[in-house]
């Protein structure tokens, strides 16, 4: 197998040990993710998708297998090591946003470089955020605070943040759970231009529609993977919102 | 991890609850302040005591003669005749480093001058007499050697006894009469006001012990002698040569005087003012403690009000560290704050009431200094655990925390 490989997950388990019964919530997952790859990871919820998400981004440690993370084997590595990972390597987008409360977009922003241990200027710091923001197309609301941004800009916020150390590997977390359809399509319009870029992107979701603007789907049931294929009919993003708003000025027209 | 972005993320964090770092801080605030004010305003008390004392002459040594006893009863210091001017003669004429000397007569008697008539002490001393007692002359100037030779009738008199026989008019050279014998004034003393037992030192009228002696009493011995050694280095040696010389001079088994200095008053101040501050580091520490408890409290409610921002802080790359480092620095932050703010307060107010009561106020820098460290100190102390709480929570429990 090809050792560029950006996540290689081999026979992976996770064991919970909650009161008397043990929940295996990954069972044996193996799974090659190569750099500039788009995959959606799908599964009912109780499918193990969650936990196996947060095993790629470092935020818990397999009870069994090896991650190979960019050659690197996560199992062995200590919590200070894991959240340098995180902080170098990785970008996190959630569901719920989490951007920090009364703080403003571009100190949302430019957070992760604190935790940087090259240590960056902080001009440069707001220079490389307001960068991002451009990004995703928010730069002229830099010092808005979240609470007066809509769930879409609260997104992309948070996608600019997960950006700014500039890392290989974009994870994202049902992203478009709490946004409307326009919304989530605009949302997937900017992953699939930061992926044309470049970046690899994991995605998880249970929403075959926002699956299908991904290049692969690997469907988990029980812990286990039983599907990974290329998505056949991919949709794009820009084509599928002009489609919308010209059925949209339809209806006004009517 | 700046120490500077981690500052500027704790005065945030503080900003947003206003009220609530306020009230936090209350109880540091309160605890500095008391022992700001406290400190300042007895260290002014102690200043003042030490003044006074120091204007007594500090390297001055007090010989009174013993205790008169007849028939069971006993007299105070001074009351028996044992200390004569012979005695004062041989002191200053054999014992090194004494630079002054006045045997002290002392009698009250009613004086009279301008028609007005006032009863005042009546001291007879030595024209060492103001340089001992370390008090300087207002006008004129004191009497000389001679006048005492001579049982001159002349006399220095304080500024209460200038007011109640000399108002509005200049004493120098006027005659006052003691016992119906006429005294020349030829000089006034400068204001001293009261000293520690509330006595006026102003209301005195001094003249040379010989004619106190002859003229006035008819006395032969001396209430009691003052002696100034040359610098308070030498003060214990003179006094024990002072004691060996008159042993030796009154031939007595049991030593019939006693000497003083003030030094050992001294001493005594500067004990009283050490007790009082141990005291007061006492009630500090307390209060101290408390506002520690105060801000422990509130920090163990921020951790788990802010369970989800510690959560994206860990998710995007913020080692426990650097989460134990943010929180300790907002303890600190909250603590020193509310440190400056009590000395402020308590600085400020230990000036006014100092202003408003006239009193003297000392600024306590070493105490100013102790407050700031262990407000730091107690920062550190209390918020430790709660950011320690913090640093060890779990990144996907505190991002799942509602």
């Amino acid at each position: 197998m090809a050792s560029n490989a950006v996540i290689k997950l081999a026979e992976l388990h996770k064991v919970y040990h909650t009161g008397e019964v043990d929940v295996h919530a990954v069972q044996g997952v193996s799974l090659e993710i190569l750099p500039g790859e788009f995959v959606a990871i799908m599964g009912s919820s109780g499918s193990g998708k969650s936990t196996l998400m947060n095993m790629i981004g470092c935020l818990d440690r397999p009870s069994q297998g090896r991650y190979l993370l960019d050659g690197t084997d996560i199992s062995t590595l200590d919590r200070n090591a894991l959240a340098d990972i995180r902080n170098q390597k990785i970008g996190f987008v959630f569901q719920g946003f989490n951007l920090l409360s009364r703080t403003s977009a571009v100190e949302n922003v430019a957070m992760p470089t604190l935790y940087n241990h090259k240590r960056i200027h902080s001009s440069e710091q707001y220079e490389r955020a307001n960068r991002c923001l451009e990004i995703v197309g928010l730069a002229k609301r830099a010092d808005h605070h979240p609470n007066q941004l809509s769930g879409g800009q609260q997104q992309r916020v948070a996608i600019a943040r997960a950006l700014v150390n500039q890392p290989s590997l974009l994870l994202a977390d049902e992203p478009t759970g709490n946004l409307d359809t326009q919304t989530s399509i605009e949302i997937m319009g900017v992953f699939q231009k930061l992926n044309d870029e470049g970046i690899t992107i994991v995605m998880v979701t249970h929403e075959l529609d926002i699956a299908r603007y991904t290049k692969r789907m690997v469907i988990l049931r029980d812990g286990k993977i039983v599907t990974d294929e290329a998505v056949k009919d991919r949709l794009i993003a820009t084509n599928e919102l002009q489609q919308l708003r010209q059925a949209q000025q339809a209806v006004k027209l009517a | 991890m700046r120490i500077f972005a981690t500052i500027k993320i704790a005065l945030r964090a503080l900003r947003r609850n206003k009220m609530r770092s306020l009230l936090t801080m209350l109880g540091i605030i309160i605890g500095v302040l008391s022992v700001i004010l406290a400190v300042s305003l007895t260290g002014g008390a102690t200043k003042q005591v030490e003044d006074q004392v120091s204007s007594l002459g500090e390297s001055v040594i007090t010989v009174f003669s013993g205790n008169f006893t007849q028939g069971g009863m006993r007299g105070g210091w001074g009351s028996a005749p044992t200390l004569t001017i012979d005695d004062a003669k041989a002191i200053q004429a054999e014992i090194p480093n004494v630079v002054g000397i006045s045997p002290e007569v002392r009698d009250r008697e009613q004086v009279l001058a301008n028609g007005l008539n006032w009863n005042t002490q009546v001291m007879g001393e030595s024209p060492d007499y103001p340089q001992i007692r370390n008090w300087p002359m207002a006008t004129g100037s004191v009497f000389s050697d001679q006048d005492v030779r001579s049982l001159a009738k002349v006399a220095i008199i304080g500024k209460t006894v200038v007011d109640e026989l000399f108002p509005n008019e200049n004493p120098l050279g006027e005659t006052i009469r003691i016992r119906n014998l006429p005294f020349k004034v030829v000089g006034v003393l400068a204001p001293k006001g009261f000293n520690l037992f509330g006595q006026d030192q102003d209301d005195i009228v001094v003249v040379p012990y010989t004619s106190h002696m002859h003229r006035i009493t008819a006395r032969t011995f001396a209430n009691d002698i003052l002696v100034e050694a040359a610098n308070d280095k030498v003060i214990d040696k003179v006094q024990n040569d002072i004691t060996d010389l008159l042993l030796a001079r009154h031939k007595s088994k049991e030593q019939d005087f006693t000497v003083r200095n003030q030094v050992e008053l001294m001493q005594a101040v500067t004990a009283t003012s050490r007790a009082m501050g141990f005291l007061l580091a006492g009630v500090a520490a307390v209060s101290l403690v408390v506002g520690g408890i105060g801000i422990m409290n509130i920090m163990l409610v921020s951790v788990t009000e802010r369970t989800r921002e510690i959560g994206i802080r860990m998710a995007v790359g913020a080692r426990a560290g650097d989460i134990l480092v943010q929180f300790l620095i907002e303890a600190v932050t909250l603590s020193i704050i509310g440190g400056s703010i009590g000395i402020a307060l308590g600085l400020t107010l230990a000036l006014l009431v100092g202003h408003l009561r006239n009193m003297p106020t000392v600024i306590p820098v070493l105490w100013i200094a102790v407050a700031f460290i262990s407000s730091g100190f107690i920062g550190i102390v209390s918020g430790f655990y709660p950011a320690w709480k913090a640093s060890k929570l779990d990144p996907i429990d505190a991002l799942r925390y509602e």
